[in-house]
C-alpha cells in the first residue's frame, strides 16, 4: 500500500465540454492526502467539492490532470474495493434489514454467508445498532440509517472512507453525537478519511487537514492543518484553539471571495 | 430511547396509515361482493323508475326483461338445465371458465416472460431500447380484434392446436403492459444507489438483481394486475373467430345468437367471465401484500 492514499495533480473537470451549458467544475487541483489523514474538503456550493470526492471515486472521469488512489488509478482502486462511499442521503436498499444491508458489498465480493453474518453483526455493534439488525430501514430515525450507511461502509475493510456531507440532512444534536462517533471510529480503524461538508465547526472539529475551496472554477484556494489535541472530546468544542481554528477557517473561506454567514 | 419510541411511534404510524393485518384478498372480495350488490341494485332500480318513464323520456335502454332480465333471473338461470341429461348452467360456464382460464393463464406467463425479457433488454441498452421501443408501441396500436383470426388462421395452417393460438393472443395484450411497466420500475432506483452500486464495483447482473429488480416490484405487481385481466379479455377475444367448441368466449358468442329467446343466460356467462378475472386479480394482489409486506408504506 502506498503511504498516499490521494494524490491529484492538476486535476480539472469540464462537465458538457464543447456544449453551450459547459461548466468547468474544478480546476488545476493539486492535493495529497497521507494514509490516515482525516481531510475535510470545505466550500460553498459549486466549488466542486462533491465532484472533487466522485473523482476520486472514479465515479466521474477527469478531464484534466493526474489522480491517484491508494498509488494506483482511481479505476483500479474501485475494482480493488480500497474505497467506501457514504452519501448524504443514507441509501438503505428499502426492502433489505439492516444486516441485509450491512452485508451488501460482502455479497457482492462474494463473502461466504457465515463470514457475512459475522461481520455485519461486528460493524452493527461499532455503529451501536446491533438490536436492529432485522429491522427494516424505514423503522429507524435518520440518524440510525446514517450509522448503518457507515456500517455498510466499513464492513468490508476499506482503507479509505469517502464521505459527501454524510451528516447534512441530520439535526444539530443528532449531528454532534455523530461526529463523536465517527472520531471514535476513525480512530480505532485508522482508515483514511476524505469528508465533503459545508460546516465549518464540524470539518475543525473532524479534521486534520481541512481543505478550503472556492467555485467557479472550483478551485483549492487553502489548507489548513487542524492540530488539534487528540482524541477530539466534548470539551474540543469549547477550547479557545477550536475557536481559533473555526476562524481562520472562515476568514480562508471569506479570502476566497465566498460570503460567509 | 428517544429514537426507540420514535420507531415504535413509526410503526405505529405505519399501521395507522391503511396496513391492516386483514389479507387484501378478503378486503378486495368484500368490496367486489359489495361492488357487485349495488349495480344489481342499480339495475334493478332502473327497470323500476324506467318503466314509470316509459314514453315520456328517451331511455338510452328499454327497461322491460327481453333486454334486461331481473337480477334474480339471471341468477337463477345459474341453476337450471338447459337439457334433462346436462349438470347446470353453473357448472357448465366454469367448466368453459376453465378451458379459457388455462388459456389466460398460458398467455399470460408467455406474455410476462417476453414483458420481463423486453424490459431487461431495454434496461441494460438504450440502443436497443431506441432501435425496439418503436416496434413494441406500435405493435399495441393493431387493434386485436384485427389481428386475433390472423393469428388464429395461420396457427391452423402450422397445425397447432386452437388453444395454442388463443393463448398467443391473449399473450399479445399482456407483454405490453409489463414490459413498459418493469422497464420504469427498473429505471426507479436512486441514482445514489446506482452510484453505490459502482463504487463496490458491481457487475451488471447484481446490480439487476440486487437492487434494480426489486425496486421494480411494485411497478411489475401493478402491470401483473392490468395483465391478468388483459389475458382474459385476450382468451375471450381470441376464441371467438376459432373454431372451437370450447371456452367462455364460444358460450358468450352462442348466448348472444340466443339473446331474444333466453337474454339472462348472456348475462349470467358475463357475470361468471368477470368473476374468473376478478379472482385472478385477487390471486395477484395476494401475492403483492406478500411479496412487498415489509416495504414502507405497503398497501
Amino acid at each position: 500500500m502506498s503511504e498516499h492514499a490521494v494524490v491529484a495533480e492538476g486535476v480539472g473537470k469540464v462537465f458538457n465540454a464543447g456544449s453551450s451549458d459547459q461548466v468547468e467544475a474544478l480546476k488545476g487541483i493539486d492535493l495529497t492526502i497521507g494514509a490516515g489523514e482525516f481531510v475535510s474538503l470545505i466550500g460553498p456550493s459549486g466549488c466542486g467539492k462533491s465532484t472533487l470526492l466522485r473523482l476520486v471515486g472514479d465515479l466521474v472521469q477527469p478531464s484534466a490532470g493526474r489522480l491517484e488512489v491508494n498509488g494506483k488509478t482511481p479505476h483500479r482502486a474501485r475494482l480493488d474495493r480500497d474505497y467506501a462511499m457514504v452519501f448524504q442521503k443514507a441509501t438503505l436498499l428499502e426492502w433489505r434489514t439492516v444486516g441485509k444491508n450491512v452485508q451488501l458489498p460482502l455479497e457482492i465480493m462474494g463473502v461466504d454467508k457465515a463470514e457475512r453474518e459475522r461481520r455485519s453483526r461486528e460493524f452493527l455493534d461499532l455503529v451501536q445498532l446491533a438490536e436492529f439488525s432485522d429491522h427494516y430501514p424505514w423503522q429507524l430515525s435518520g440518524g440510525m440509517q446514517q450509522r448503518v450507511a457507515i456500517a455498510r461502509g466499513l464492513v468490508f475493510d476499506p482503507a479509505l472512507l469517502l464521505m459527501d456531507e454524510p451528516f447534512g440532512a441530520l439535526d444539530e444534536m443528532t449531528r454532534e453525537r455523530m461526529q463523536m462517533e465517527l472520531m471514535d471510529i476513525w480512530r480505532r480503524t485508522g482508515k483514511t478519511v476524505v469528508f465533503v461538508t459545508h460546516s465549518i465547526p464540524e470539518a475543525v472539529f473532524l479534521s486534520t487537514r481541512v481543505v478550503v475551496m472556492s467555485p467557479r472554477p472550483g478551485r483549492i484556494t487553502d489548507v489548513i492543518d487542524i492540530d488539534l489535541t487528540q482524541p477530539r472530546t466534548f470539551d474540543t468544542r469549547e477550547s479557545t484553539p477550536y475557536y481559533e481554528k473555526m476562524t481562520e477557517v472562515r476568514e480562508a473561506l471569506r479570502a476566497a471571495g465566498v460570503g460567509v454567514e | 430511547m428517544e429514537v426507540v419510541e420514535g420507531t415504535s411511534r413509526r410503526v405505529e404510524a405505519r399501521d395507522a396509515s391503511g396496513r391492516s393485518p386483514i389479507p387484501p384478498a378478503f378486503r378486495s372480495l368484500v368490496w367486489f361482493l359489495a361492488i357487485l350488490g349495488s349495480l344489481m341494485l342499480a339495475w334493478e332500480l332502473y327497470k323500476v323508475v324506467g318503466r314509470a318513464l316509459e314514453g315520456t323520456v328517451p331511455l338510452p335502454v328499454r327497461p322491460d326483461n327481453k333486454s334486461m332480465p331481473h337480477v334474480w333471473d339471471i341468477l337463477g338461470v345459474l341453476f337450471t338445465r338447459r337439457l334433462p341429461n346436462e349438470p347446470i348452467l353453473l357448472l357448465v360456464l366454469l367448466r368453459e371458465s376453465l378451458f379459457t382460464f388455462r388459456e389466460a393463464l398460458i398467455g399470460f406467463a408467455v406474455g410476462t416472460t417476453v414483458g420481463f425479457a423486453l424490459a431487461i433488454a431495454f434496461s441494460q441498452s438504450r440502443l436497443l431500447e431506441r432501435a425496439f421501443m418503436p416496434y413494441v408501441v406500435a405493435s399495441q396500436t393493431v387493434p386485436l380484434v384485427a389481428i386475433a383470426p390472423i393469428i388464429v388462421i395461420w396457427g391452423a395452417k402450422i397445425g397447432w392446436p386452437v388453444w395454442i393460438s388463443v393463448s398467443i393472443i391473449s399473450a399479445y395484450l399482456v407483454f405490453f403492459p409489463v414490459a413498459i411497466n418493469t422497464l420504469r420500475g427498473l429505471r426507479s432506483p436512486d441514482p445514489t444507489a446506482m452510484e453505490l452500486m459502482r463504487s463496490y464495483a458491481a457487475g451488471r447482473r447484481d446490480t439487476l438483481w440486487k437492487v434494480q429488480a426489486p425496486a421494480a416490484m411494485p411497478f411489475i405487481f401493478s402491470a401483473l394486475k392490468i395483465s391478468a385481466t388483459a389475458s382474459v379479455v385476450g382468451a375471450l377475444v381470441g376464441e371467438l373467430p376459432s373454431s372451437l367448441n370450447q371456452g367462455l368466449g364460444r358460450a358468450l358468442l352462442s348466448f348472444m345468437y340466443t339473446f331474444i329467446t333466453g337474454p339472462e343466460k348472456l348475462f349470467a356467462a358475463i357475470l361468471v367471465a368477470s368473476v374468473l378475472s376478478m379472482s385472478f386479480v385477487g390471486a395477484i394482489a395476494t401475492a403483492e401484500h406478500y411479496v412487498l409486506r415489509n416495504r414502507r408504506g405497503s398497501r
